[in-house]
């Protein structure tokens, strides 16, 4: 389905992440947003606020984040899309509620503009230290999709992808920005309408026996909204496909399982990364967000030194990509993750490497970006090991 | 000596008038026996709402009802329309959105006093604030009930709960004050005794645009009751009886906050009539952007 033109600002641009990150919205179908303002996302739902009252739809400011985090959900079922967006402080709020989208199947997007923490932290400054809150802050097990842009052309193309990714497979999306990629100002190209794909919602059809959680082959259940005369229920309790609550191991089993596989099983197609002179490359470095952009610098820095560094920039953070870093450790002498945390994402990356190469993380507790001259020093110990090791 | 005959020489062949309860198209009957305990008052405010939804004449289809966490938070999972069971305290926001995205929903927020006063009291406040089309219906057990009988902002001073084992001496939470006082446009307090009123104030409340809240005062015989050495739901039902007060004249709200074995304030207190927020935030934008305003709401994703 294309997108509808009245959303789409077709043009070329000069706007900052956030601003860019609303016009994505905008051009993907999101017509309801409910928000709580908190720096530094807030320039998101501003926008919104100023340019849907001339395009058809809601901005709601509500009086917290739990408010807003239910409340596009409460909108989807009543026919939205629906997103929220939130910073530090506001995303540990909203925790409850992406799990309740994931227990209900609930499509939506929470951005999160990550900026230093924990608590109140670096309100202004940047970081990464949300990314394993994405995965696993909501209690219990539940599938989850993360998306890190790094420029704000990403956060308009990844925010229509994000809300995609919610309609097909039924299921909170997140979209992982950071201060510096929120705040800084590009060329943002907008296409025509006709050339953005919409992903349109799976809507049960209407006359037959309805079962609100009986999924299709794709995993993913056809979904109802609420006056479309199915009269069906919705429970954040663990239920069965009539969408009853049923409290045992087995319902459990069931439901959960398919939750996580419907993401698993598709992974290859959620899978979004981008990779350069990766063969016989003897380092390579994997990173996401900002901190690729900043790694730039130090790669160029180290093949002028006559090192062979490749990269590989993770778009899509979760699910990890697990087979493709795999296949990367085969390949590469080394791995050097730079991240604006103490270790977050590359626990994943060693893991999936699994020895076959080491993995050097570069760590900064936030409130600004790398220096090129650390990420630098991790590429020279990496091609000094990766070349220990073929020596060996 | 002769067996006295109990069955009668002819057996009357006329067929008993068949009864059919008016209520359980509202119910789904596939989830019976529900969970609440014998004396529990919810159960009665569910026999009342069901009735109100079909006096009311409104499309069942159209109407939905969203619950929180708790005894009546279990309330979405009982009744045969578009329900939602959500997070404790939260069905005020989710309700919120739901309406915004389609208007014409009727949409009533059914749920107790924990969920709706305590961990979602800010909601309550503020979706008042901004008269809100909900019909927010709390039933008020001055307990935590689901979770075993613990202190709530709405149980009365001297009480025994579980963890207030000496009594409860905070002071207990005025809901009607409290949500007239915020802004709500019609607000009301029976209790489980009064189905008449109570089926009656949530027909006004159907067919009323704006905030409304019905605090129904219900017992919990097997938490609150039991422990206050209060007797059972029918003890609880003649104390209802004997105690509530309907003034009919002007009440001041600030002076009908529950107590323990006091008199219970009961009426419809307030029933006025102020824009609703879709239509103040309709006029305000049709004034401010005038031809640009695209008055459509939000259009159902496809």
């Amino acid at each position: 389905m294309q997108a509808d033109p009245a959303g789409v600002l077709t043009g070329i641009h000069f706007m900052n992440g956030d601003q860019a990150c609303c016009e994505g919205a905008l051009a993907g179908g999101a017509r309801f947003s409910a928000g709580y303002p908190i720096t530094p996302s807030t320039e998101i739902v501003e926008r919104f606020a100023r340019r849907i009252p001339m395009i058809g739809g809601m901005f709601i400011q509500l009086e917290d984040e739990l408010a807003a985090s239910i409340a596009i959900q409460g909108a989807v079922w009543g026919g939205a899309k629906a997103f929220t967006v939130t910073s530090g402080p506001g995303f540990s709020l909203m925790m409850e509620h992406i799990g309740l989208a994931a227990m209900t199947e609930t499509p939506c997007v929470f951005v999160d503009v990550q900026r230093g923490g924990p608590s109140t932290g670096l309100p202004t400054l940047p970081a990464q230290g949300d990314m394993m809150q994405a995965r696993f802050g909501s209690h219990g097990d539940y599938p989850c999709i993360a998306l890190c842009p790094s420029s704000p052309q990403e956060c308009f193309t990844l925010m229509i992808r994000a809300l995609n990714l919610a309609e097909e497979f039924r299921t909170p999306v997140f979209l992982m920005m950071d201060e510096v990629v929120g705040h800084m100002t590009e060329r943002v190209q907008i296409p025509a309408a006709s050339e953005i794909e919409v992903r349109p919602r799976k809507l049960a059809d209407k006359g037959h026996a309805y079962f609100p959680f009986r999924p299709d082959d794709d995993l993913v259940p056809p979904m109802a909204h609420a006056g479309d005369g199915f009269r069906f229920h919705v429970t954040g309790l663990t239920h069965d496909e009539r969408g009853y609550p049923s409290m045992t191991p087995a319902t459990q089993a069931s439901l959960i399982g398919r939750l996580r596989a419907k993401v698993d099983q598709a992974i290859d197609r959620i899978t979004m990364v981008e990779e350069s002179d990766v063969d016989d490359s003897s380092v390579t470095v994997v990173s996401y967000g900002i901190s690729m952009r900043v790694a730039q610098k130090a790669i160029q820095m180290a093949r002028e030194e006559g090192i062979r560094v490749g990269s590989l920039r993770l778009v899509t953070v979760w699910p990890f990509p697990e087979k493709v870093i795999r296949n990367l450790a085969l390949r590469t002498g080394a791995i050097v993750t730079p991240e604006l945390n103490l270790g977050q994402v590359v626990l994943e990356v060693e893991r999936c490497a699994g020895g076959a190469c080491p993995v050097i993380p570069v760590t900064h507790p936030g409130g600004t970006v790398h220096q090129p001259e650390q990420i630098l020093a991790a590429i020279r110990k990496g091609a000094a090991v990766a070349a220990k090791g073929v020596a060996q | 000596m002769s067996t006295p005959t109990l069955i009668p020489a002819t057996i009357p062949t006329q067929e008993a008038p068949v009864c059919e309860n008016p209520v359980e198209a509202f119910l789904r009957t596939d989830r019976m026996p529900h969970i609440w305990c014998p004396g529990c008052g919810i159960g009665t405010t569910v026999n009342c709402f069901a009735r109100a939804v079909l006096k009311s004449g409104l499309e069942a289809d159209k109407v939905a009802v969203v619950s929180g966490i708790g005894c009546t938070g279990r309330v979405a999972g009982y009744v045969k329309l578009d329900s939602f069971h959500t997070t404790h305290g939260r069905a005020i926001p989710f309700a919120t959105g739901l309406k915004l995205a389609n208007p014409d929903l009727s949409v009533v927020v059914y749920s107790g006093d924990g969920d709706l006063a305590s961990i979602g009291g800010n909601h309550l406040i503020h979706a008042a604030r901004r008269n809100m089309d909900l019909k927010v219906i709390c039933v008020n057990n001055l307990t935590y009930s689901m979770t075993g009988g613990q202190a709530a902002a709405t149980t009365p001073e001297d009480s025994i709960t579980t963890t207030t084992p000496f009594g409860a001496y905070e002071p207990a939470l005025n809901l009607p004050h409290l949500v007239a006082a915020a802004g709500a446009t019609f607000v009301a307090r029976w209790t489980t005794y009064h189905v008449a009123q109570v089926t009656k104030a949530m027909r006004r409340m159907l067919t009323k645009k704006g905030f409304s809240f019905l605090e129904i005062i219900s017992p919990c015989p097997t938490l609150y009751q039991r422990r206050n050495r209060m007797g059972d739901g029918l003890d609880t039902m003649k104390r209802y009886k004997e105690q509530s007060v309907n003034s009919k004249s002007a009440v001041d709200l600030a002076s009908i906050g529950m107590s323990k074995c006091g008199e219970i304030t009961v009426g419809n207190f307030v029933d006025i009539e102020r824009p609703d927020y879709l239509e103040s935030l309709q006029s305000h934008m049709r004034a401010s952007l005038g031809e640009r305003y695209v008055s459509t709401g939000v259009p159902p994703c496809r």
